[in-house]
């Protein structure tokens, strides 16, 4: 078992700045076999975990996007029917057992993301992502699949996993997802970062970000979060603006309060929020900031 | 359900004392009061964690059972609270318990309620009076026939809800209200089946019911769109002055959420209460008085505004979507900000399909949308109507069928 410590560290060392109790559920993930469930407001990094994870354990990063109408033939395998049409009528006159096996095998299988994910030699890490956007009857689907971790395809039979992925999830909150999954899962709530790991997260992703002007901007996002605003900027939207203002070399947010009201476009999305932050609020704001 | 960890554990969990094993337990159980979903998977988790080391420090160990035992944001939440308190000793007053969560149901606890709760209820008749049970209302057991309780429901039909005293009317009103929400689930099924067409080649069912014809697709299989069904969801005032019709829009509601497929309902006073849970119930009787309990949270006004305030920040990204129409059933007497009100309800209106706004006010003689709540509402809504008599909710049933 590896220390939650350690497991920090190796985050930290791959660009992903967690908290320890993110480290603990990543501990507890490897120990106790269940997938890890991140909720949380949109761009607070939930599917950066999963990368990061993937990196930590230098392995593959298997990604299934869900989305509302997402089945079993985008997900987890598909016949290429087009290939065995056309292997059927290029061997007419074969015999119907030798053309049947021949075409219900592996040659004619597409994989989808959730069988890949078991069939590799090394675990890779599962991202199933935005699982509340796929339908009731595809959770069930994949209650089943994540604890049974074997797929039984008609013509071929019964696939076992050759090794558990670790899985990951994540979820927006758009719908209610059913207690049975939640309970197979490990839950974590992923909150925005505070001023100081947000600033340790800018100084680690964007290159010439200084320790000052990071915590700078990271005490102020954190007081626009505090704002009523109707789509409050996450941590990507935090990275995007940091990038802005190192790259019109912006060194000290105090020097340039016009340029920082200008660049605000990088962390409010919305034409409500953008007029409801004036130039005064932004002053204001500024002015909190030490 | 319950003592069910430990004990089946012990074998496999050699390392862990039998003291700290019944100490678990307990832990559990108080969990399961919480409201937490924990079953005897995650008791043999939670053992074999405090033998694979994390019970060397409190801090590591809560850590670890929050992302075990935790499954929403609620659990999250309080988990460390009710770890504290158990195994560190800090003390709370009493046992937090989920009012309202589904698990709660099963919890002998919580089915003590209702008996606590008549007795305030006592005073207040019309408002959110307890259906009397079938012996007390023999109207409702003799004459079974369809004819005779229709009739029946159309002589109700045409009266004020605030004007129903007798307790068989009321429960005659409630069962009316009932029945319409069944007829309006039916038929909006029937419409969204009707709707659906297919739009692409299914290839699989193509070459799989082609097998007979050697392969060769002459009979083709198309892929049918799948509808997403109309959800309602209803945001039920139930402030002082709307105390005579509660009674029956909360039966009215019940009726909707157990019909339809997806239907969700909130509560508001001076604040938001989600209250789907609680009205899953299939009792209606019971549902109400887990209900009413919320309800009576009443008494210092109406803050529309404040509650759509919360219902839009919290609650809207996940109970709307593109084929969702709001029903809100509210005289409109805004005790806090008109402004606000106004302010909330544009946003509501840009996330949803349609919203309704029931008043049961608005058939009073000489009733006009003065007050400045509803005046600032009402550019926003896409039908207001009188919902005081149970021929004005039947009204209704065409217009949520367009949807």
């Amino acid at each position: 078992m590896k220390d939650r410590n350690e497991i920090a560290q190796a985050l930290a060392a791959s660009g992903y700045i967690a908290d320890t109790e993110l480290a603990t559920a990543i501990s507890m993930m490897q120990l106790l076999k269940r997938p890890l469930l991140l909720e949380g407001e949109a761009g607070v990094g939930k599917t950066e975990v999963a990368k990061a994870l993937a990196a930590v354990h230098a392995t593959e990063l298997i990604r299934l996007q869900c989305y509302e109408g997402l089945d079993q033939s985008a997900a987890l395998y598909e016949w290429n029917y087009q290939r065995q049409l056309l292997s059927i009528q290029a061997h007419r006159g074969d015999d119907a057992d030798a053309v049947e096996d021949r075409i219900f095998s592996e040659k004619y299988l597409l994989e989808r993301p959730l069988l890949a994910a078991i069939r590799r030699d090394r675990p890779p890490v599962l991202l199933i992502d935005e699982v509340d956007r796929a339908d009731d009857e595809f959770e069930a689907f994949l209650l089943e699949l994540l604890s049974d971790f074997q797929v039984s395809i008609p013509e071929l039979g019964t696939i076992s996993a050759i090794t558990i992925p670790h899985v990951v999830l994540t979820s927006n909150g758009t719908r209610e997802l059913s207690d049975a999954l939640r309970r197979r899962c490990l839950y974590h709530y992923v909150d925005y970062p505070d001023a100081d790991r947000e600033a340790r997260i800018i100084m680690a992703r964007i290159e010439g970000a200084g320790a000052s002007l990071s915590l700078q901007i990271a005490r102020m996002v954190e007081g626009i979060r505090k704002e009523e605003l109707r789509k409050v900027p996450g941590v990507a939207e935090t990275l995007d603006w940091a990038a802005a203002l190192v790259g019109i070399d912006v060194r000290d947010l105090h020097d340039a309060p016009e340029t920082v009201h200008e660049t605000m476009m990088c962390l409010l999305k919305t034409h409500e929020d953008k007029s409801r932050v004036t130039r005064e609020v932004t002053d204001r704001l500024l002015g909190k900031v030490a | 359900m319950s003592c069910c960890g430990p004990g089946a554990n012990y074998s496999e969990i050699d390392e862990v004392s039998r003291f700290v094993s019944a100490r678990l337990a307990a832990f559990l159980e108080t969990l399961r009061d919480s409201g937490f979903p924990v079953g005897l998977a995650e008791g043999r988790d939670a053992a074999s964690l405090m033998g694979a080391g994390y019970a060397a420090r409190p801090g590591l160990l809560r850590s670890a059972f929050k992302h075990l035992f935790s499954s929403r944001r609620s659990d999250w939440e309080k988990f460390d609270g009710l770890f504290d308190a158990f195994w560190l000793g800090k003390r709370v007053r009493s046992r937090s318990i989920a009012t309202g969560s589904a698990k709660a149901a099963n919890n002998p606890s919580l089915k003590s309620l209702p008996s606590n709760s008549t007795a305030p209820r006592r005073g207040d008749e019309s408002a959110l009076d307890q259906i009397p049970s079938a012996d007390e209302a023999p109207g409702e057991r003799d004459g079974e026939g369809r004819m005779e309780g229709a009739s029946r429901a159309d002589n109700l039909a045409e009266v004020d809800f605030r004007n129903m005293a007798d307790p068989a009317q009321i429960e005659q009103a409630h069962l009316a209200a009932a029945r319409l929400a069944r007829i309006m689930r039916t038929r909006l099924t029937r419409r969204d089946l009707a709707r659906r067409r297919g739009y692409r080649l299914d290839l699989r069912r193509t070459i799989h019911g082609n097998i007979s014809h050697g392969g060769v697709p002459i009979r083709l299989v198309r892929r049918r769109r799948k509808e997403t069904p109309l959800r309602l969801v209803v945001l039920l005032d139930a402030s002082g002055s709307m105390s005579m019709y509660t009674g029956v829009f909360l039966r009215f509601i019940h009726g909707v959420l157990d019909q339809f497929r997806q239907a969700e309902a909130f509560l508001f006073h001076t604040r938001l209460a989600y209250v789907s849970d609680a009205m899953k119930e299939k009792d209606a009787a019971r549902a109400l008085d887990r209900l009413s309990i919320m309800a009576q949270g009443a008494g210092g006004g109406t803050k529309i505004g404040e509650s759509l305030q919360t219902f839009n920040r919290w609650h809207a990204a996940r109970v709307i979507h593109s084929r969702t129409c709001v029903m809100i059933v509210s005289d409109g007497y805004e005790t806090g900000d008109a402004a606000l009100l106004g302010r909330e309800m544009a946003a509501l209106a840009r996330r949803c399909r349609r919203i309704v706004w029931l008043n049961p006010m608005m058939a009073w003689q000489g009733y006009a949308p003065e007050a400045a709540g509803i005046k600032a509402a009402l550019p926003h809504v896409d039908l207001y109507a009188p919902a005081n008599t149970l021929n004005s909710l039947t009204a209704l049933e065409p217009y949520l069928m367009k949807l």
